[in-house]
């Protein structure tokens, strides 16, 4: 990058904030995944919408790429500049701007994330929560919006796009741009019934804009929660699992895992059903609604709630999870990914056998974490694979999983869920062709030199 | 496989059928009762197969030692019917199993048995304890509570290996060759039901809370009188062993602990709740766990105590709620030996 | 390197840069350049491609590397079963540097004058027991305690100060106790913490043959810098003795009413000192003896305890000076931390914090909105009045 250009991107955000040094390229060149690295041309971390809209106008002007980059912790390269262009890490935008009360959401700069909301929201404003994903907290909300994340609420309330009432949007051609109800009004409740545009920029990996700002709902906090873990040893039985749970719609949250260690996991899926209330009552009943829905299996004897002791069940309740961080060292090798896919509730059993599968072939250890999202419509299920980084054979190996992953979620009828760039290209193959010359067009439209994280969503 | 030592002669002539008349979940009159004792002794199915909750009262009211409950779940395992679902027996048996790693450790006299609860560990602290040694772990777990699950092979197929683990690798160095089991389950197991199958035990077993007493009894001048009223959970291994009971007693008369009288305490006293839940019979346990509680409260208590972890885990969270302390009667102890301020004395963590 | 082969585990989660409830950024040299390299993670990952030679060494690494002021934050939040080596690995990188000669000029001018003069003001060692005029504390000879000063303690104005507060009280309690004055060194913990490990263990090695010849074998620091080198690395070297904080014994002396205090009547917020807190759990002494003085209202900042937000003065960062002095210093941000709590006197425990905190009094244009004292200056306020 030639000097003109630092200088002028210096300027613009201050020298102390703009680097081209070996360490940083190196650095945000990669992420925990197993990605190959390509080094950015430099990283800028800018502070405010107005310092975003003249580093895009610029890298427009100089067809530079931009890698918009929030916690960059999709493990799937998402935020790797693939073209190399600037990295634009959006921490320092990081203000809690509106919490209102009333109508329950949060207006967020792109920065915030899940753990400073989290915190805040419990400090000023107890009984309001958000839907919490597991990724560690430093994990920018926007990021996970934008990516058609779950959490803790997405059981009851859908994907955390779902949840998004509007953005404030840097398009690449330097337009600041609202979208919901902060088009037309002051506040930012919904985003209906307005002509919806978020779809331009939701799963879209950063290559249609750069969200600067964003209102998410909030929900009401209960006072009490509560974990019960049902326990199979049979994958076929899981979608009826699911069913019998969510009919009731006593859960909170859903979640499914399935690994080979510790050694009393292996061959059993435990259905992990949070529960929560206002009062022992509330929970009580919630509890014994869920129980009796899955009375059958108990009865058959196929199915069980697992005793939980309380340190156990300390940590079934923890939001983010951190045992899912934790299992990043499984290989004590700090190296995870996971292949995410959405399916339907019915596909679980072939795509579980598939994993296990890909895992006697390539992995001693991994893991299958699901979650269900909305009352049963859909599930995301994780094909896990962690490996030990400083062993390239250990590295390919966990790559080969991950590809057959890729072509497993596809082959059972599932969408992957934040794609890496190779995922896209097997999905676009496959693609509806009118659907991806749509894609195409949007794309062309909205950033006609192509600067915006390219590499991403690319149709040929 | 060792055999039960069952005589099914004395059961054919019992008068009385306690161990199923007195049965309060089963609800059997004499008539019924009889008619029940039969079918077990001829391998026929039963209701008392798929019913019996698994407390193990009817070892204790079986006034002629006969072991009606081990009777029960070696009928159980034989025609494969079995109290809880399949994957939660299977996952039990293997989330406790063996590791093979059982490493010699020299240990000085009074040797105890932590079972595989770690935060036991903590407990033995103080001045009332005198720093003493202890082992904990898979390869030392009694096994008694696949009982719970119709699993009795589990225990015969693991308890020599353990027996042997401890014999050789904990009481090698041991002067009185005893082993003081802080689990009320460990010791039934090597003074109930080793000897019920022909297992051979090395060691002499020590109840917990005679060592208890013993060891409060040495430190009688640090005790300061709790004056309190306790509510006391009567675990179902007790029943078992239920010569051992009178320690319990002897506890509280020395740390000035009132045991109320209520009506689910001693020979009435109810299960935790905990392995009916497993079984997935959450309706009868939520009932037995509401009697249980409702009758602490009406008597007055200010502490629950709890012999067993899991009926601590199980219940104590719930009557904390109900605003009746929940406590392991060893902290009861050290509450009323000073040892433990603070926190811990709300109970329940 | 020590540790190369457990490196390649961060999993740069993040769990490191933040407090327990996440809500706050707090390792320092993170929140102040909020480049991903400045955090722990950036450093785990940039140390172990400067170990495969993915990268080079560079000035930039150097700042990167140094940066870090040992405040232990992300030893206390890491997730992962290695966190207790997180600081270990970040020295042995340091130290893995200078066995190459590639030491930045600050850290090693701070080693050249360790070596030189016992102390990095370069001043003389016949000064360094001046500031213990008047305060009747007596030169060390076999009395049961010894009181360790340290270099900051023993030159920097406000380090004497403190020193002597402290001293005064010790004696006024009565206890039995004397200090080294001109014959003490320094105790290396920065020097170990900035990777001078063969200077560190020569530093401690003469401590440790000094103080056994002498008969010490109780030691009461003032620094908290001090009581982490010898409470948890002088043992590794043969130098086994029990040692206190100050507040820790300043604490007894006040609840047996050895010292007596009148009221007080003021609003005091405490900070955590990372290497009293964080590295070595003392965090009630300081808090009892502020709560035991009559008529002070305590208040907590918002982040405490093992959740302390640095000074920015640990690491050497006190003397290299890295991480500068600007709005986002981490001094700067604590001082506001303790704004926000309404208290009128920010109550330290640590020479280093004393020091940074002052100058960042002055940076903020705070001077006479919030006073900096170290506790023993408080209690003697509570004496006088």
């Amino acid at each position: 990058m030639n000097k003109e250009i630092y200088d002028a991107l210096a300027k613009i955000v201050g020298g102390e904030y703009v680097s081209n040094k070996p360490e940083e390229l190196f650095f945000y060149s990669r992420d925990q995944g197993s990605s190959e690295p390509h080094n950015p041309d430099i990283v800028v971390l800018p502070k405010t919408t107005e310092e975003v809209q003249k580093i895009v106008i610029l890298a427009n002007q100089e067809k530079i790429p931009i890698v918009p980059m929030g916690g960059s912790l999709t493990l799937a390269g998402l935020c790797i500049p693939h073209k190399g262009g600037i990295v634009l890490d959006l921490k320092r935008m990081n203000r809690i701007l509106e919490i209102n009360e009333i109508s329950r959401y949060a207006l967020i700069e792109a920065g915030v994330s899940e753990g400073a909301l989290q915190s805040y929201l419990n400090k000023n404003y107890p009984k309001l929560m958000h839907s919490i994903p597991d990724a560690p907290p430093i994990n920018t909300i926007a990021g996970n919006v934008l990516i058609h994340g779950s959490g803790h609420l997405s059981q009851e309330t859908g994907f955390h796009s779902e949840m998004l009432n509007g953005i404030e949007v840097v398009l690449p051609t330097g337009e600041v741009c609202n979208v919901g109800s902060c088009a037309v009004v002051p506040k930012w409740f919904a985003r209906p019934p307005l002509p919806d545009l978020a779809g331009l920029f939701l799963g879209w990996h950063g290559s249609t804009g750069i969200i600067t700002k964003l209102s998410i709902r909030l929900y009401p906090k209960p006072l009490k929660k509560d974990v019960l873990v049902f326990v199979t040893e049979n994958p076929d039985y899981i979608p009826d699992v699911i069913y019998k749970v969510t009919e009731t719609k006593m859960a909170e949250d859903v979640n499914l895992f399935a690994q080979p260690k510790p050694d009393w996991a292996e061959g059993f899926q435990q259905t992990v059903i949070n529960i929560t209330g206002n009062s022992e009552e509330e929970m009580s009943f919630k509890r014994r609604l869920i129980r009796r829905s899955l009375e059958k299996f108990i009865h058959d004897k196929e199915g069980g709630f697992m005793f939980i002791v309380p340190i156990v069940k300390k940590g079934f309740l923890e939001a983010p999870l951190r045992a899912l961080t934790q299992f990043a060292d499984v290989m004590k090798g700090g190296g995870f990914e996971y292949i995410g896919v959405i399916i339907p509730i019915e596909n679980f059993p072939q795509t579980y056998r598939d994993t296990l599968e890909i895992a006697k072939k390539y992995r001693p250890k991994w893991s299958i974490m699901c979650r269900v999202i909305g009352r049963g419509h859909s599930m995301m299920f994780a094909y896990s694979w962690p490996f030990n980084r400083a062993n390239s054979e250990d590295v390919q190996m966990a790559r080969k999983a991950l590809k057959e992953s890729n072509l497993s979620a596809l082959r059972n009828g599932g969408v992957i869920w934040k794609a890496c760039v190779e995922g896209q290209k097997i999905m676009m193959e496959q693609m509806d062709p009118n659907t991806l010359n749509l894609l195409k067009g949007i794309k062309r439209f909205l950033d006609p030199n192509n600067i915006m994280n390219p590499g991403n969503w690319e149709v040929n | 496989m060792n055999k039960l030592r069952f005589d099914e002669t004395i059961c054919a002539s019992c008068k009385s059928y306690d161990c199923l008349v007195k049965c309060r979940y089963l609800n059997l009159d004499l008539e019924k009762a009889k008619d029940e004792k039969r079918k077990l002794i001829k391998g026929e199915d039963s209701i008392v197969l798929t019913d019996c909750v698994t407390c193990y009262s009817c070892e204790e009211y079986c006034p002629y030692g006969n072991h009606p409950f081990y009777q029960i779940v070696e009928l159980q395992e034989a025609k494969g019917i079995y109290p809880a679902p399949k994957p939660i027996t299977n996952q039990q048996i293997k989330m406790v199993s063996p590791t093979g790693k059982s490493a010699y450790e020299e240990m000085r006299d009074p040797v105890i048995s932590l079972c595989v609860f770690p935060e036991a560990k903590k407990s033995l602290r103080g001045n009332l304890f005198n720093d003493p040694s202890s082992f904990l772990g898979k390869d030392y777990f009694c096994n008694l509570m696949y009982l719970h699950f119709g699993k009795s092979s589990i225990i015969k197929e693991r308890l020599p290996k353990i027996i042997e683990n401890i014999w050789a690798h904990k009481l090698d160095k041991s002067e009185s060759k005893e082993l003081v089991c802080y689990h009320d389950e460990c010791y039934a197991t090597y003074a109930s039901w080793a000897p019920a199958f022909d297992f051979e035990v090395p060691f002499k077993p020590v109840h917990f809370f005679e060592y208890l007493y013993n060891r409060l009894k040495e430190n009688v001048k640090n005790i300061k009188a709790l004056n309190t009223k306790i509510a006391y959970q009567r675990p179902c291994s007790n029943r078992l062993i239920s010569d051992q009971q009178h320690w319990v007693d002897d506890i509280f008369e020395l740390i000035g602990a009132q045991r109320v009288e209520r009506e689910f305490d001693r020979e009435n006293a109810l299960c935790c709740g905990g392995p009916l839940r497993m079984q997935g019979r959450d309706d009868l346990a939520h009932d037995l766990q509401r009697k249980n509680i409702e009758d602490m409260v009406a008597a007055g208590v200010e502490w629950c105590v709890f012999n067993c972890p899991f009926c601590y885990y199980t219940l104590g969270g719930m009557v904390k709620e109900k605003k009746v302390k929940p406590i392991m009667m060893i902290d009861l102890c050290r509450l009323a030996t000073d040892d433990i301020k603070g926190k811990r004395s709300e109970g329940y963590e | 390197m020590e540790y190369e082969d457990i490196i390649h585990r961060c999993f740069r989660c993040g769990y490191c840069k933040l407090t327990e409830d996440y809500g706050d950024i707090n390792c320092p040299a993170y929140r102040k350049f909020y480049f991903e390299t400045y955090s722990p993670g950036g450093r785990m990952w940039l140390t172990r491609a400067w170990l495969n030679q993915e990268i080079e060494n560079s000035r930039r690494y150097w700042e990167i590397l140094y940066s870090c002021v040992t405040c232990g934050n992300c030893k206390e939040h890491c997730v992962f079963t290695f966190k207790d080596d997180l600081l270990n690995i970040f020295e042995a990188a340091k130290a893995e540097m200078a066995s190459y000669g590639l030491v930045p000029t600050p850290v090693k001018d701070y080693f050249k004058a360790i070596n030189a003069f016992g102390n990095p003001y370069k001043e003389p060692k016949d000064k360094r027991g001046k500031w213990a005029d008047g305060t009747g504390i007596e030169t060390f000879s076999g009395q049961e305690y010894l009181f360790y000063v340290g270099d900051v303690g023993s030159y920097d104005e406000r380090g004497k100060r403190m020193a002597k507060y402290v001293a005064t009280l010790l004696v006024k309690g009565g206890l039995s106790i004397g200090i080294l004055g001109n014959e003490e060194t320094s105790d290396g913990n920065d020097v170990k913490a900035l990777g001078g490990e063969k200077l560190f263990k020569q530093l401690a090695e003469n401590n440790i043959r000094k103080f056994k010849e002498i008969g010490i074998k109780k030691i009461i620091t003032l620094d908290p810098h001090a009581y982490n080198a010898f409470a948890k690395e002088y043992p590794k070297l043969g130098g086994s003795f029990r040692i206190w904080h100050y507040t820790q014994i300043l604490a007894i002396l006040l609840k047996d009413k050895r010292i007596s205090i009148s009221e007080y009547k003021v609003k005091v917020t405490y900070h955590d000192p990372c290497y009293l807190g964080r590295h070595n759990g003392v965090y009630n002494a300081p808090r009892e003896i502020l709560k035991g003085v009559p008529g002070l209202e305590l208040v907590e900042m918002n982040r405490n305890k093992e959740n302390a937000f640095c000074c920015g003065g640990g690491g050497g960062n006190f003397f290299t000076d890295i991480l500068g002095t600007g709005e986002e210093a981490p001094g700067r941000i604590r001082l506001r931390d303790a704004m926000n709590t309404g208290a009128e006197i920010l109550a330290v425990a640590c020479p280093l914090c004393s020091k940074m905190f002052d100058d960042s009094v002055k940076s903020e244009g705070l001077e006479g909105k919030i006073k900096i004292q170290d506790v023993a200056e408080i209690v003697n306020q509570a004496m006088k009045k």
